[in-house]
């Protein structure tokens, strides 16, 4: 094992509000493609998921979570939304299920994404949820769910704190291939 | 040796292993990496703020700007910029303006993907490229910054659902309509994080703009990639544009698929799919008459020479009526101009449509044909989610060229097999 893999899996503990949409909830809807010529979260945050409810921005709080039905984040392959959802104040997004390109989005970015059918489909809106990350474990209203874990992989990723730390720390350390 | 899909073979033969299963991770080698003006600048944006200053082999390295294109502001100017400046100090293939157009139609257009190889871009439709026996995939920007720095990406092989198409298609039916077909049958997630690899007596009658569809919509099911494996009409469409040497590849006799879907091509109707959803595909017979304000035929899906020629058809010598109004956007300019000289562009202008240069136009809603709200469009682009070509209160009808050409004349959803003529149909 090289120094880069001994780091730590250190993932936040999230607490906030839960948001909820529905199924299928697409990047489109997430952030309108007009808006996507600017990279600022600040910028795009105040548009996120207006074409799902106008207005749907400004009720997030800084730390709040986003909860979906299946296949969120549909669709375009723009990062963007990810950025908007950060700027709008998410710390996190959980759901019953996730398109491929979004998940992997937003991994590279830092927003943690968390797949739990049983937590998406009983959280209501309001209601106060707390995320150990690293643990996978979601404390939702007073019930306690397991979200799948990260493969180990995707773990290294995150401790890194992103993909382009992790591809510039394998870089320096002469390789850049995954171990599994 | 295990028995393997093409999919799996080429993932393989790109980590450098001899075999690779479903779910397993890989790095796998990219032989082509592409970014375009919306996806690229956040990109290049990631590779600067972490000190990477050239990326890892130019040649390797495509920027298209494609849904900007010209400029319709000074932001989007500076997008642009930003991807050309770039090209220039490193010397990356940039496609100017006037002589590029849709990335994945140019890709295959000017034989930046063989068969056999990798392509990753920074655009869900990049699994277009799939048409040529090529694995290729959509990611992010920061997927494909690490993409250009490295030269290779990180991937879970997908599992294979194996799609057979049967018998052939009918007049006026294509392969938008087997795409609409299989996505009413499996969902907008039936292919999530699986590959779609089409087989079948059909592929023989689909040119190379057909199998492109196919593969174009592998990603409104979710799929990581789709896939025709390659015959010798692949070879002699690769052959005329692809200097270098490639190995094309096919599926193993014996390989595991995970699932497989039957099309019956030669019973298909020609489908719409209704707001707001690519997988609410019904027969043009059940929605003929409902008004609409807009026909766009164009994108990635639907603008190319074929797709032109179809509509070309039946628009020729006819005027489209005054209350509904047709935007033309060929894919690239390369289709642009076969189009100028078979006379296809003098039929839509004559028949008072109007002709766009080359881009994605007003698929995703950014200019030349962005709609307003309560306006209805019949569009032969992929997606018809809420708000996606402008207003939320828009409403999008996907459809294959021949419908958006018959709806034209009419102004009203219209089944092409109701309008008359339409003879020289490549269809």
């Amino acid at each position: 094992m090289s120094a880069v893999e001994e780091v730590p899996v250190t993932l936040p503990t999230i607490r906030g509000r839960v948001h909820r949409v529905g199924d299928h909830v697409n990047t489109d809807l997430i952030i309108p493609g007009k808006y996507c010529l600017t990279t600022s979260r600040e910028r795009l945050g105040p548009h996120c998921l207006e074409g799902w409810e106008p207005g749907f921005a400004r009720r997030v709080r800084p730390g709040d979570v986003l909860v979906a039905g299946e296949n969120f984040g549909g669709g375009s392959s723009r990062e963007h939304a990810v950025l908007a959802l950060q700027g709008a104040g998410f710390h996190a997004v959980i759901a019953a299920g996730f398109a491929r390109i979004f998940f992997r989005n937003a991994i590279n970015l830092g927003l943690p994404v968390l797949v739990c059918p049983d937590a998406a489909a009983q959280a209501a809106d309001g209601d106060l949820v707390e995320i150990d990350v690293g643990q996978g474990r979601i404390l939702l209203d007073g019930r306690v769910f397991r979200a799948e874990p990260y493969p180990p992989f995707l773990q290294e990723i995150l401790a890194h704190g992103g993909l382009m730390p992790y591809v510039v720390a394998r870089t320096r350390a002469g390789s850049s291939r995954p171990t599994s | 040796m295990v028995a393997q899909t093409i999919t799996e073979k080429i993932l393989a033969s790109h980590a450098g292993l001899s075999s690779v299963r479903p779910g397993q991770f890989i790095t796998a080698r990219v032989d082509r990496v592409m970014a375009h003006d919306i996806t690229g600048p956040l990109a290049l944006a990631q590779l600067e703020a972490h000190g990477i200053d050239r990326p890892f082999d130019p040649e390797r390295i495509v920027l298209v700007p494609d849904h900007l294109v010209p400029s319709p502001t000074a932001q989007a100017a500076q997008a642009i910029h930003r991807l050309r400046a770039f090209a220039r100090r490193h010397g990356v293939t940039f496609f100017e303006v006037g002589r590029g157009g849709i990335a994945h139609i140019l890709l295959l257009e000017e034989g930046l993907v063989a068969p056999g190889e990798l392509v990753v871009g920074a655009d869900s439709h990049t699994c277009t490229l799939g048409a040529v026996g090529a694995f290729a995939t959509g990611l992010g920007s920061t997927d494909t910054a690490a993409a250009m720095a490295t030269g290779e990406v990180w991937l879970r092989v997908p599992a294979t659902i194996r799609v057979r198409l049967e018998g052939s298609l009918p007049r006026f039916v294509m392969a938008k309509d087997i795409m609409l077909a299989l996505l009413a049958q499996i969902g907008l997630d039936g292919a999530a994080y699986r590959a779609l690899e089409f087989v079948g007596s059909t592929l023989a009658e689909l040119d190379l703009d057909e199998r492109a569809t196919l593969c174009n919509m592998a990603v409104e099911a979710g799929a990581k990639n789709g896939i025709v494996p390659p015959d010798p009409r692949t070879l002699a469409y690769v052959e005329a544009r692809v200097a270098r040497p490639f190995t094309p590849v096919v599926s193993d006799p014996g390989a595991d698929y995970l699932d497989e879907v039957v099309i019956r091509c030669s019973h298909l109707e020609p489908l719409v799919a209704e707001p707001h959803s690519p997988a609410r595909g019904r027969p043009v017979s059940e929605l003929a008459g409902l008004r609409v304000d807009q026909v766009f035929l164009g994108s990635c899906t639907n603008g190319k020479l074929t797709d032109l020629r179809v509509a070309a058809a039946l628009l020729r010598g006819r005027r489209i009526p005054p209350h509904v109004r047709m935007v033309v956007t060929p894919a690239t300019q390369s289709i642009y101009r076969e189009a100028l000289a078979e006379g296809l562009l003098e039929v839509f202008v004559q028949a008072g449509a109007v002709v766009t240069g080359a881009s994605c136009g007003a698929c995703p809603g950014l200019h030349t044909g962005v709609l307003g709200p309560g306006e209805v469009c019949l569009a032969t682009t992929n997606r018809n989610f809420r708000g996606r070509m402008g207003s939320p209160e828009a409403r999008i009808y996907l459809a294959n060229p021949a419908v958006a050409a018959a709806t034209a004349l009419t102004g009203v959803l219209t089944d092409p097999r109701a309008v008359v003529g339409g003879e020289g149909l490549f269809v």
